[in-house]
């Protein structure tokens, strides 16, 4: 990683930060409703993984999926505007915060059935060997989901027919309120890809370049070989499981030893060390994302509620092997349209250029 | 026109379209190898290979969800159930998965899959390999349910819903896996949604589907012998319904009967029941009825099978009421 490659994975934990930050506020003022999961503290397993992927890779998340989304790159403007329930949102208004989907990103979004995206997963790295390319798959999920019984279907079916899939675990140690200790047998869930005979990595997923290290293994083993990896991020969230959680069941001492161990915190120390970066350096990249962010709000506030007639679309395609007579009798069927939808482009955000360096 | 079984109808549907269109595969348990535990694949794995006809360990939440992700991804799966009653098993990836990610993601992903395989009742076999899907199916926004009667409904359809972009959901029967008809032999399909008179008549209007068709023309020809003509209308698909085919009929019979083979309470019939009273509500002469299975359990004993099933006696006791006799 270049100095410019080093500052832009800084800038990208940091935007995840701050949109989720400003989403907490926005959550508590009324203007996102629903479950609103927060990924703080987890950036550096969605930044060092989409720092690695090529254009056409696929990926498939959880419901704690504002990261993943970000870190591709996907402009924040229209997925604040989705958690605000607006027509300019990415899913449109019909995802909230557990649905941000951006397919031409290779982003198929985040699943809101603990587990239930594995399966799922498998099945796009089963596209992936009938096509032939050398594409790859990340799937992302907590540490809840390895004890659902979709983990062991995808996994055996994943490592039995070679598919092209990286499994990665986020082990923030809570599913929901109940520790891991009290959910699974084994503590090391990395360990559970010995089952499946298929390669398996503990990893300190606060630390982005480990991050990096032990995916750009994985993706290569998937890439070359067609072989699945199963990755334990060691990871931890500041916030509750959502905004209604008040975390109770962890003590005040756990979070804030977990806070000394801040992905952003720690990535900055390499960025001074072996790249040079100063702190004003540091400040006038996160004053031009918490811009960035302002501007999303701005742009989500602006944006018009979903039209009425939007309720209807989206629910199925048209094609022409329907007996439309029939079927347009019903509104969905006539709001069906046979494209697929391309999330709206806008101008790119473009950074404050950077301050002159004061000699001296 | 040559004459074949269901069973090869639903065969040759695949064969075409997977020599068609090199992204549609199949997948499913003993699909492969075993040639399908009801031989509706025989002699795909060996022309498609194990790429494209896939035998899959006894996982069905694996199977619906790679044929999910395989569809999400631009692929057009077939997912065999060996049969539907193991569908449960995978009913969270129909649901949650292939029913809503077009919606939930705003337009921008399709789910251009099949599952397909037996539901309903086949032969002593007991609840939980025993039971009618239709309704629970039929439920969700986003699913096409088609559940073909005869061996050229089977082939036109299933053609059809393998090229479809929605997740469609077709339910077969075993008991008709061996039902023989014309089939034409060029190339056909026929929409889904579209439903077809199987009998015209003037007297009352039989609505019927899969098995339960066979009930109700056989019903038809015990009141044809006390001359009363019952008009029998297959709607063939579930979702979405041809109204109109139905509707037509019960204004030109003024009487209705819904044959079913699945559980009265909150079944489909009530759907087609709710849609009629209110669309033909001056055409009827008399209360619509239904036919159902019996509000329990499938059990074993032969005898007790007959019992729960709708059966012809049962459809022609119908007809009576509503003609008032």
């Amino acid at each position: 990683m270049n100095r410019d490659e080093a500052l832009a994975r800084h800038r990208s934990m940091l935007l995840i930060r701050r949109f989720e930050e400003r989403c907490a506020q926005m959550y508590v003022e009324g203007k996102i409703g629903g479950f609103l999961h927060l990924y703080i503290g987890q950036e550096a397993v969605a930044v060092g993984a989409m720092s690695l992927l090529r254009p056409d890779d696929y990926f498939i998340t959880s419901y704690r999926d504002h990261g993943y989304a970000l870190a591709r790159g996907t402009d924040p403007r229209p997925l604040m505007a989705e958690l605000f329930g607006r027509a300019a949102g990415i899913s449109r208004g019909k995802g909230g915060s557990m649905h941000f989907y951006d397919l031409p990103a290779g982003n198929f979004g985040g699943d809101g059935i603990v587990g239930g995206h594995l399966p799922v997963a498998a099945g796009m790295g089963y596209s992936i060997r009938l096509r032939g390319t050398d594409q790859v798959v990340l799937c992302f999920f907590g540490d809840g989901a390895v004890n659902e019984g979709a983990f062991h279907e995808a996994l055996n079916v994943s490592a039995l027919w070679k598919l092209p899939v990286v499994f990665i675990i986020e082990n923030n140690r809570y599913g929901m309120g109940t520790s891991l200790d009290r959910a699974s047998s084994v503590r090391d869930l990395y360990q559970r890809g010995s089952a499946y005979g298929i390669p398996r990595q503990d990893v300190n997923g606060m630390e982005l370049l480990a991050v990096r290290e032990a995916l750009s293994e994985a993706i290569e083993r998937a890439r070359k070989e067609k072989r699945p990896t199963l990755v334990e991020m060691e990871t931890y969230r500041y916030r509750g499981h959502s905004m209604s959680d008040p975390g109770k069941y962890r003590t005040k001492e756990e979070v804030e030893e977990m806070m000394h161990h801040d992905p952003i915190q720690l990535f900055a120390e390499v960025l001074k060390k072996a790249h040079g970066v100063d702190p004003a350096e540091l400040e006038s990249i996160d004053k031009d994302v918490q811009a960035q962010v302002a501007e999303a709000v701005r742009f989500a506030e602006q944006s018009p509620w979903p039209s009425a007639d939007s309720l209807y679309e989206d629910v199925y395609v048209r094609s022409p092997y329907i007996h439309y007579p029939a079927a347009d009798k019903d509104p969905a069927w006539r709001a069906a349209t046979s494209h697929d939808r391309v999330p709206e482009s806008y101008p790119a955000w473009q950074p404050a250029p950077a301050p002159a360096k004061v000699e001296g | 026109m040559p004459v074949i079984t269901m069973r090869e109808a639903l065969n040759q549907a695949m064969r075409e379209e997977m020599r068609r269109d090199a992204s549609v595969f199949l997948l499913g348990e003993e699909v492969g190898q075993y040639q399908g535990a009801y031989k509706i694949t025989q002699g795909l794995l060996q022309e498609f290979g194990e790429w494209r006809v896939r035998d899959t360990p006894i996982a069905e939440e694996a199977i619906a969800g790679i044929a999910v992700g395989a569809a999400f991804a631009g692929m057009r799966p077939i997912a065999e159930m060996m049969t539907f009653n193991f569908s449960l098993l995978a009913l969270d990836q129909i649901v949650n998965h292939a029913a809503k990610y077009r919606y939930m993601s705003g337009g921008q992903i399709r789910c251009p899959m099949v599952m397909r395989g037996p539901s309903g009742a086949a032969a002593q076999v007991a609840a939980q390999h025993s039971q009618a899907f239709e309704s629970w199916y039929a439920y969700v926004p986003g699913l096409v349910v088609a559940s073909p009667s005869t061996p050229r409904d089977a082939k036109g359809l299933l053609k059809s819903a393998i090229r479809d972009d929605n997740p469609v959901i077709f339910l077969e029967n075993e008991v008709l896996y061996n039902l023989k008809g014309e089939v034409p032999q060029e190339e056909y399909t026929i929409p889904l949604g579209q439903g077809e008179v199987k009998r015209p008549g003037t007297d009352v209007t039989l609505v019927a589907w899969s098995r339960s068709l066979q009930f109700a023309l056989q019903a038809a020809e015990l009141l044809a012998a006390e001359g009363v003509q019952a008009e029998v209308v297959d709607p063939r698909t579930l979702r979405p319904l041809d109204e109109d085919v139905i509707f037509d009929s019960v204004r030109r019979t003024n009487r209705c009967v819904v044959v079913e083979e699945g559980w009265r309470y909150a079944g489909f019939g009530a759907e087609i029941a709710d849609r009629v009273q209110r669309e033909c509500f001056d055409s009827l002469d008399a209360p619509i009825l239904r036919v159902t299975a019996a509000d329990v359990p499938m059990p074993y004993s032969r005898m007790l099978e007959k019992a729960y099933l709708p059966q012809p006696e049962k459809v022609v006791q119908a007809v009576h009421q509503v003609l008032y006799r």
